[in-house]
């Protein structure tokens, strides 16, 4: 009986390990990503900087609605999101939101939407600013996290910028005020991920953040934007969680049962 | 079977009266506690029954999307994420019946090769395989439909490069994509036909094909891994020696299989429901635009092995063909396995290395297919469906040569 | 299941040794109940999934009005919750007529009508110049007609001034009290309104001073 009790056990085990495999896969796959990107250290890898966003990190998502409002929400809309169901999510009081984040004459009820005319923007800039409601989902947080760090001085563009994760952006440096204004050295070739190889950066200008202040709002600038790629995620982890353990349960009492009847088959 | 109606005593009260008029029990006992299963079923004999539960499950999650969800080009993208935003628990909805498409293929896979490694399609199951074979097929148009109705990029493109291959068919070519398109081009129209299709037209075909899957295979009785057909001995009873009523033991056993099914497909549903890219593809969080195709475009992940012959043939019209013939194969065969015996293991070592490089081969192609065109994976995609054709065409000379071993009267049991 | 916990079944293969009857329906039930709790969770992102959606609560958020614009012996109609709500700026003789056919009327005290707290009263108002309502006749549903002037020909000469139904002949007073002899058979519904300042009005939102309903 204990034998065959542990006997059980270890199976049970072995199902719920290869359950934690499937989970871990991304994460390893990461990890092997990251290893590779580790061997070839002439230059900058700008197209190995990760976003490390944390998505339950609330401190973190309403500095970057606070962001977005401030920076973004003048070009950029966020046409699935309400300012309210923002505000819930993000636990940030119905007070503050009216005070920081709704734009003058909005309702909390109201979708984001930039504030900026459609066809003033196309005579700006040659095309409406994107919608980012789902820039996360269809392009990745790190993406967007090398974008809005990737900005550097092209004098030969309309404006003055280019940037490394778009080539040709017809987006300007906005945030140069905070980031500063920088120059880039290429090296020779592409990088080991197909893309510009980057030697060094030489800055032009000083900004009124530290490159690591910047980072840092970055970094809550995407967390924020991850969040509205889809609301629901943390919810979908924390639920997934009970799930799984009901069906751990489940599953061992049905083991149980059938282990029970089938002492009857010879 | 049908005989054994009158041998059901009579019960009394309402399951007596309605047994009067629905034959309920005489059901219940034909097709579960008087259904003679081979006693010997091991891991890969739970795909049948969870490709039925998996079914349930897109049928349940579908007609609740359907509630939510608004065909047409300029509303379909808007709705998708209306469901994964603002309808309650819209999002999980929404993943369960993605990863469910996706489960659905994981899950009939196995359960095909279930039928190569112990013949199960050989003699007396031909048919039994041709319906599955034909819920194969509906299955596919199904999940290629219902990739196109969330209207992202990736569908809008799928959907061109698809309804294009039937370009290729000679002289009607042409004609018939705009056909199917109802337009110039991927429109309107043609998601809204897709979405009949989807929701209404395949899933009742599918629905009949599975009812004639199960009634053909209760007909014949299942195979087993020994490949011994258990009528073959029967008791002093009348029933089979080596068989056991499908309930309580395998409808038992069978729950088992739901519950780690379930958990590891909940694992992708709740932690990684888009499975890096492959169950919902990136692109697709962009909405369909005629204007842009996405940087690199491959089907989802279940047609990459078909997609990989099409592109290994050099020629357009060659290439669609080798896709259609490479599924036209596998409905060939039960004519084409000669070997006088079911199970692998009681084949040669032909057959079990020529069923390796199949499985090499197939897994190959669905990678390859996956991987953006390159020199090497081109080489590497022949390789490959030469190999795949070559198990199907040369399986009548080599399972006739195969040195089979003896096969056992009863079938093998060990009790755990 | 339950059919089957105990021997094995007819024509099974013979059973060595006692089976554990105690111990198979103990697990029959822990499985089978651990099912049903399954499935009664796995039922909830089914049924809560017609519930009102983020966007229709959204959509169906306290709405403002400024009564100012309003003149007296008006009414504007607005929409709140896909429901028409008439607002009334009652003018003194209208609200000082309202007590006068008490007798006359099936709800004179609001008694077994739907309103809030603060609307339960003779004039049921928060403010007894505006007249708040839910326009759908009590009775099916139709939106009654103002009949604001009194003494009309079809309405009787003691006609005080209210709303008529067109479907069915609905009567109400000018405070959405049905009269006798109306197939309805309670007043007018009042929503939850208040007022955030002297001249805007917010339907939808109780008056936290006033006390909720």
């Amino acid at each position: 009986m204990h034998r065959n009790l542990s006997g059980r056990v270890a199976r049970i085990a072995a199902g719920l390990l290869a359950g934690v495999a499937l989970i871990a896969a991304p994460a390893l796959q990461a990890a092997e990503e990251k290893a590779a990107e580790g061997h070839e250290s002439h230059g900058v890898d700008w197209q190995g900087w990760k976003a490390g966003n944390q998505i339950n990190d609330a401190t973190s998502l309403q500095r970057g609605a606070s962001n977005f409002m401030n920076y973004c929400a003048g070009c950029h809309s966020l046409k699935y999101m309400r300012y309210e169901r923002m505000a819930k999510d993000l636990r940030i009081g119905d007070e503050q939101l009216r005070k920081n984040l709704l734009p003058a004459g909005a309702k909390t009820t109201d979708y984001i939407l930039a504030s900026f005319p459609k066809a003033e923007a196309e005579a700006w800039f040659g095309r409406q600013p994107p919608d980012l409601s789902l820039i996360t989902r269809s392009k990745g947080s790190d993406y967007v996290f090398q974008f809005l760090k990737g900005f550097y001085l092209d004098e030969t563009k309309a404006t003055k910028t280019d940037n490394l994760a778009l080539p040709g952006a017809a987006m300007p440096a906005v945030l140069s005020d905070l980031e500063g204004v920088k120059r880039v050295v290429f090296g020779h070739g592409e990088s080991a991920h197909g893309g510009k190889n980057v030697e060094r950066f030489d800055e032009v200008q000083a900004g009124s953040m530290t490159p690591a202040q910047y980072d840092v709002f970055v970094r809550d600038t995407v967390n924020f934007l991850q969040y509205v790629g889809e609301p629901s995620q943390v919810d979908r982890v924390s639920i997934g969680i009970w799930v799984l353990l009901f069906l751990a349960v489940f599953t061992g009492f049905a083991w149980m049962l059938k282990k029970e009847y089938w002492k009857d088959v010879h | 079977m049908a005989g054994d109606h009158d041998k059901l005593p009579a019960r009394p009260g309402f399951m007596g009266w309605l047994n009067k008029r629905l034959p309920v029990d005489a059901f219940l006992k034909d097709h579960l506690t008087d259904y003679y299963a081979p006693k010997n079923f091991n891991f890969w004999y739970f795909f049948g029954s969870l490709a039925l539960l998996v079914l349930v499950m897109q049928l349940l999650t579908g007609i609740f999307l359907t509630m939510h969800y608004k065909v047409g080009e300029m509303t379909a993208f808007d709705s998708v994420e209306y469901i994964m935003r603002e309808v309650p628990y819209g999002w999980l909805l929404r993943y369960l019946h993605s990863t469910g498409a996706s489960a659905f293929f994981i899950v009939v896979y196995l359960h095909m090769f279930r039928a190569f490694l112990y013949g199960s399609y050989k003699q007396p199951r031909e048919l039994l395989w041709l319906f599955g074979m034909v819920i194969y097929l509906a299955l596919m148009a199904e999940a290629f439909m219902g990739y196109v109705l969330p209207w992202g990029n990736m569908s809008f493109w799928g959907a061109q490069v698809i309804v294009n291959l039937f370009g290729t068919i000679p002289v009607v070519g042409p004609g018939l994509v705009e056909w199917i398109r109802g337009d110039y081009g991927i429109a309107d129209a043609t998601l809204n036909r897709f979405f009949s299709l989807h929701v209404v037209a395949v899933p009742l075909v599918l629905l009949l094909l599975v009812t004639l899957h199960l009634v053909a295979l209760h007909e014949v009785g299942s195979n087993n891994p020994d490949g011994v057909e258990i009528k073959g001995k029967k008791g002093a009873n009348g029933k089979p020696l080596d068989g056991i009523p499908f309930h309580p033991y395998y409808t038992l056993k069978d729950i088992v299989g739901v519950g780690v099914f379930l958990m590891l497909f909940c694992v992708v549903v709740f932690f990684v429901p888009t499975f890096g890219g492959i169950f919902l593809e990136h692109a697709n969080f962009d909405m369909a635009n005629p204007m842009s195709t996405p940087d690199h475009i491959a089907p989802v992940w279940y047609f990459t092995p078909f997609y990989a012959i099409l592109r290994a043939v050099p020629d357009q019209q060659l290439g669609a063909l080798a896709m259609a013939l490479s599924l036209v194969c596998l409905v060939l065969v039960p004519w084409l396995d000669r070997s006088p015996v079911k199970s692998t293991r009681y084949r040669g070592w032909i057959w079990k290395t020529a069923l390796a490089l199949f499985v090499i081969s197939f897994i190959g192609l669905g990678y390859i297919g996956l991987k953006a065109p390159s020199p090497l994976f081109t080489l590497m995609g022949r390789v490959f469906s030469v190999m795949y054709f070559a198990f199907f065409v040369l399986m009548p000379w080599y399972t006739k040569i195969d040195p089979v071993k003896p096969v056992p009267e009863r079938v093998t049991y060990e009790k755990h | 299941m339950s059919d089957h916990s105990g021997a094995a079944p007819h024509g099974s293969p013979e059973t060595t040794g006692a089976v554990d009857e105690s111990r198979r329906s103990f697990l029959t039930f822990a499985t089978a109940a651990t099912g049903a709790i399954g499935a009664a969770f796995g039922a909830v992102p089914f049924i809560a999934s017609w519930s009102p959606s983020e966007r229709a609560r959204a959509l169906g958020a306290p709405i403002e009005v400024d009564v100012t614009k309003i003149d007296p012996g008006q009414m504007v109609t607005l929409t709140w919750r896909k429901q028409a709500i008439y607002v009334v700026h009652r003018t003194p003789e209208m609200v000082a007529k309202l007590a006068g056919h008490d007798g006359d009327l099936k709800d004179p005290g609001s008694a077994s009508s739907e309103q809030p707290d603060y609307a339960k009263n003779a004039a049921r108002a928060a403010k007894d110049q505006f007249l708040v309502v839910i326009g759908n006749c009590t009775h099916l549903g139709c939106l009654p007609k103002t009949r604001f002037e009194p003494n009309q020909p079809e309405l009787g000469t003691d006609w005080p001034g209210g709303f008529f139904c067109p479907c069915h002949g609905s009567k109400f007073d000018m405070a959405g009290r049905v009269f006798n002899g109306s197939p309805a058979s309670v007043n007018l519904r009042i929503p939850p309104y208040s007022f955030s300042n002297d001249s805007t009005l917010v339907i939808g939102k109780d008056d936290v001073a006033q006390g909720a309903a």
